[in-house]
């Protein structure tokens, strides 16, 4: 049979570091610092809240939208948290994971010849999963700007095609996140153009330096903003894969349309975990955030002092330092820093293309592991030279 | 400080310099600040935690929880009863607790002979101890916020985005 695979996959931009990470996931003893997920496991009780529904015999399929008893748990959070207000009926959809929540953002709201400006080095699914959904991606380089978008860089990007803009913070892969400030700028960008803003606020409780302000929350925004989090990161919770949409009716509308016929709903027992994170999370949040943080400044000032040149980065469990003046692609580094010394790192292309000459490290992995990795990676870069 | 504690709690062995890097402060004022503590009080120790499950150790085979009676003296209370009960080697900890006995000791020997050896000869004829309970542990799950298993292997795939 030919043309078996239609031509809309074949053409999506195949990830050139596969090779890479199968040779890593061959081989034995390695300290990885390349996973992107927290190193704790789900404090136990959500674990054991999933086990107790397990129990109770709840094993059925939930609401569409996801249980009510979740979204009304993420109403009050959210409202004590942040101050933001969405209706657990018409506001909110509960998807597996941020990443169904990004493809069912794009596919609702794309028309054919739509663009969407992804800042990169960005997360791996924005361009290809706009691009499946029907649109055009306008990629805004942001290595000279510390990794993050301008209004300056936000507005050269946008023409009369453009529909919306994804924000990532703090972001994957290099760590940044923004101000209020920051934010307040790049908000009166997009009412300007009149866009929407796709905002992956999953890593919020992982933010150091400063308070995290959700973009909806600002003046403005909120009929314009498609919030997309989850519990992956600040809970631990990967595995589970429950994330979540907030953003206005229509939107929500529009997303339950697509997520009731090829999803259904998210897995009920990792809703009841998901649901019981929300009640007694927070202190275990804080606790495995201070850790994080510790981790952090110990890192980062480790890689600065073997001479891997690398700023705070304010947020999530990244450093992405740059290796550009050791004259290695970041592909070269990382094959060979992995085959002389067993550690991982993920090359910066993986994340776009202008992540050349920069490699992503997760520094969440115990101390022990980081320093380690440190000792292996000073000894790797002397022989370098 | 409680971020100093917070980290030596986890791993004592952490040293000055690393825990300055983690927490963005000087060396020096770690030092001091440890120092401090130490000299306080708060910090009282610095010990390993071991599954003695695993390890042949004659002294300590075998554990038990102890509930003590005790008729409080005039003016002294439990305190000076107290004492004279956590100063034998045998008793590892020694809690006042509230409820139908008044001390709860853990009192480790080399046999179920010589914690009841223990019991029979040093505790019951003191005076002033009116009673004991005697209850042998069988099994050690769980220990000052340790889980007692052998470390769990890692269960995140090694590289991911």
């Amino acid at each position: 049979m030919k043309n078996i695979v239609s031509k809309k996959v074949e053409n999506m931009q195949p990830s050139g570091i596969r090779a890479f990470f199968d040779l890593v996931l061959g081989m034995k003893d390695v300290i990885s610092l390349g996973v992107g997920e927290p190193d704790f496991v789900t404090p136990w009780p959500i674990r054991e809240a999933g086990i107790y529904s397990l129990e109770q015999g709840f094993t059925s399929y939930t609401s569409n939208k996801g249980l009510y008893k979740l979204r009304l748990g993420l109403n009050r959070f959210l409202k004590h948290k942040y101050g933001l207000e969405y209706c657990p009926d018409e506001e909110m959809l509960i998807t597996v994971g941020v990443s169904e929540g990004v493809d069912l953002a794009m596919r609702a709201i794309i028309n054919p010849g739509d663009k969407i400006i992804v800042p990169i080095p960005s997360y791996v699914s924005y361009g290809p999963v706009a691009e499946l959904a029907g649109a055009k991606v306008a990629y805004v380089d942001t290595t000279q700007d510390d990794f993050k978008l301008t209004p300056k860089t936000l507005t050269k990007a946008i023409d009369k095609k453009v529909k919306a803009v994804i924000l990532n913070y703090p972001a994957n892969p290099t760590g940044v996140s923004y101000t209020k400030k920051e934010l307040e700028e790049l908000s009166k960008v997009m009412i300007r153009h009149d866009l929407l803003c796709l905002s992956d606020e999953v890593y919020d409780d992982l933010t150091y330096d400063f308070g995290h302000t959700p973009l909806a929350t600002l003046k403005g925004m909120k009929n314009r903003v498609i919030y997309l989090n989850g519990f992956s990161k600040g809970f631990a919770m990967t595995g589970w894969r429950v994330g979540y949409v907030c953003a206005p009716p229509e939107i929500i509308a529009a997303m339950t349309k697509i997520h009731q016929y090829t999803i259904m709903c998210v897995s009920i027992t990792s809703q009841m975990a998901a649901s019981e994170a929300l009640i007694s999370g927070a202190r275990s949040v804080q606790e495995m955030k201070r850790e994080y943080n510790r981790r952090r400044e110990f890192f980062i000032d480790g890689l600065n002092s073997i001479g891997l040149s690398c700023k705070k980065p304010q947020g999530a469990f990244y450093a992405f330092p740059g290796i550009k003046k050791f004259g290695l692609s970041s592909l070269e580094f990382s094959q060979r820093l992995l085959k002389d010394k067993k550690v991982a790192v993920v090359p910066g292309t993986a994340f776009g293309a202008c992540g050349e000459g920069y490699l992503r490290m997760s520094y969440a992995s115990s101390s022990d592991n980081l320093k380690e990795a440190l000792l292996r990676m000073g000894g790797f870069l002397k022989g370098l030279k | 400080m409680e971020e100093i504690l917070e980290i030596l709690e986890k791993d004592c062995r952490a040293s000055a310099e690393d825990i300055a890097k983690m927490t963005g402060k000087k060396t020096a004022a770690i030092k001091q600040a440890i120092k401090k503590l130490e000299k306080e009080g708060v910090i009282l120790k610095y010990k390993a935690v071991i599954n003695r499950e695993l390890v042949r150790d004659v002294d300590s085979q075998v554990r038990a929880l102890i509930e003590v009676n005790i008729a409080p003296q005039k003016d002294l209370g439990f305190d000076k009863i107290a004492e004279r009960v956590y100063s034998f080697p045998e008793v590892s900890s020694c809690y006042l607790i509230s409820g139908t006995y008044d001390l709860l000791l853990v009192v480790e020997g080399k046999d179920l002979q010589a914690v009841a050896r223990f019991v029979a000869e040093k505790l019951a004829p003191l005076e002033h101890v009116k009673g004991t309970a005697t209850h042998f542990l069988l099994k050690k799950y769980k220990e000052d916020g340790v889980i007692l298993k052998h470390r769990e292997e890692n269960k995140r795939i090694a590289i991911s985005y």
